[in-house]
């Protein structure tokens, strides 16, 4: 037999593929809700209300200091034991999306506090009502020094969407694994499932990397 | 050349200066930061249209005078008044209770400010840095403030400038664009805390231009605060001397420049001298 076979890795690779839809499907849409909810979470840290912030503050310090890998176990195992049933890629998303809302809500708060203090200076001394400061003068002036730390947290999230298969999300690993189980073959569909991880992060790295870059020169 | 685009509103204003009020009022105002007490039961008047330039030692509390009056510090006692009406206070039920956001917000409607360091907003353009609180604060259509906003900019000498980034503008010309988007909201008191300090100093003259233009054909009520005694001297109807948060000696400015009475006036006038 053979350690690598052509024909066999070849076939594997249509299920690998429907995998990696999987992954990106979770690694879009948990993206998507850290963002927002990360955001959420940022702003409600700044509010005036002393309960509010330390509330959010707390929230956020309990979900960066617990596994993902448990958080995940929440949603999908504890939830539905209190009959809170979710599909194993609902739970998984929001254990991915609320997991790094709490890491990009720093990223967030840190690309605020970096906005000089004469920009709310002005914005008060025109009056500018809260809102309209926020949403006019701070977000975007912070949001494109974000930008490369939201996009490595994304990649780090990407390479963790695996961790999904212990809820039943049928990912790249868990296509790989699939396959393999059923050939009692593992080099081919693993090797090719770090290579299709390999191939989309790498260069997602490399191009924040240059983002990075072309951001601090400003 | 500021004249030409006078306001009804502005036309009151100028009116206003026959009247008694004063525009400005400051009644026993103390100010301390931890314990380091910056301003003292200091009083204060400036009428309606009066320029007056604040001067003084660093440290001396200038700033913080014009920060409280543009609600960007909050005083620890007393009462401003501005246009008759307290600034940090309000009515309510027939008793007087800390200014809410409602009321703060309407009373700066009167007051505009202008930074040491500009503070434009580096993502919109010229145009826009101008005719950006026109629009969201008092509801002005946008083709109409922007058009404002392009005679604003006529007038401080940047006609050709509204669509550049504040950032590909020299300092002067910034200050510039910052003191036409103040103007662009008809405030009644205008503030400007030491507005040439961060020019290179062959781009100080063309904001002193402005600010004499601004002052010689508007009625706005203007504080300055200043390390130029020219330019003080030029602009300025009264100058008050500052000294460890006190006002030490007051004046029209040819009095204060050529016979100051207080020995601390004489060593800082002498000092500013030497320096420039
Ligand atoms: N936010 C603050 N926190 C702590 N201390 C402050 C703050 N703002 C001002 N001070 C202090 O209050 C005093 C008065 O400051 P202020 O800025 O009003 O002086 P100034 O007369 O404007 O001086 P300068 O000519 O240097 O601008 C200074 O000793 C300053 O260090
Ligand atoms: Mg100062």
């Amino acid at each position: 037999m053979n350690v690598w076979d052509w024909n066999f890795a070849a076939s594997i690779i249509p299920s690998l593929l429907d995998g990696l839809l999987v992954t990106l499907e979770a690694t879009a849409l948990g993206s998507l809700l850290a963002f927002v909810l990360g955001l959420m979470l940022a702003l409600l840290r700044y509010s005036p209300l002393f309960v509010v912030s330390k509330a959010a503050w707390g929230f956020i310090e309990v979900v960066r200091s617990t596994p993902l890998l448990v958080q995940l176990y929440i949603w999908f195992f504890l939830l539905a034991q209190w009959g809170i049933t979710l599909g194993s890629m609902t739970a998984g998303v929001l254990g991915l999306g609320v997991h790094y809302a709490t890491y990009t809500a720093e990223v967030y708060r840190a690309g605020i506090d970096a906005v000089p203090r004469g920009q709310w200076e002005a914005a008060r001394a025109l009056n500018l009502p809260r809102g309209r400061t926020w949403v006019g003068i701070v977000l975007p002036q912070a949001i494109p020094r974000m930008i490369p730390a939201l996009g490595n947290y994304v990649v780090s999230m990407f390479k963790e969407t695996p961790l999904l298969l212990t809820i039943g999300v049928l990912d790249i690993l868990g296509q790989a694994r699939g396959a393999g189980a059923e050939a009692y073959r593992f080099i081919e569909p693993y090797t090719l499932a770090g290579i299709l991880f390999l191939a989309l992060s790498y260069p997602s790295s490399i191009l924040i990397r240059r983002l990075e870059r072309r951001v601090l020169q400003h | 050349m500021f004249s030409s685009t006078r306001h009804p509103q502005e036309a009151v204003q100028t009116a206003d200066i026959e009247t008694e009020q004063p525009m400005v009022r400051f009644n026993s105002i103390m100010k301390a930061f931890g314990d380091q007490v910056v301003l003292n039961e200091l009083d204060l008047e400036v009428g309606s249209g009066e320029k007056v330039a604040l001067i003084g030692p660093s440290g001396s509390g200038k700033t913080t005078i014009l920060r409280m009056l543009m609600t960007l510090e909050r005083p620890d006692a007393g009462t401003i008044y501005v246009d008759g009406d307290p600034l940090w206070h309000m009515e309510r039920n027939g008793t007087t209770v800390p200014a809410d956001e409602r009321h703060l917000r309407q009373m700066r409607t009167k007051i505009g400010m202008v930074f040491q360091q500009f503070n434009l907003f580096p993502h919109m353009t010229v145009l826009r840095n101008i005719a950006e609180a026109p629009i969201r604060v008092l509801g002005i259509p946008r083709a109409e403030a922007e058009e404002r906003a392009r005679h604003l900019l006529d007038q401080v000498g940047l006609a050709g400038k509204a669509d550049y980034r504040p950032s590909q503008l020299s300092g002067g010309q910034q200050q510039r664009v910052a003191i036409a988007r103040a103007i662009a909201m008809r405030p009644k008191v205008m503030l400007f805390d030491e507005v040439t300090s961060a020019l290179d100093p062959e781009l100080v003259a063309e904001v002193h231009a402005v600010l004499r233009d601004l002052a010689t054909e508007t009625g706005m009520t203007m504080l300055l605060v200043t390390h130029e005694m020219n330019f003080a001297r030029d602009i300025a109807d009264r100058v008050l001397m500052f000294d460890q948060g006190r006002i030490i000696e007051s004046g029209p400015p040819e009095r204060i420049f050529t016979h100051p009475e207080n020995d601390r006036t004489k060593s800082f006038l002498r000092a500013v001298l030497e320096a420039t």
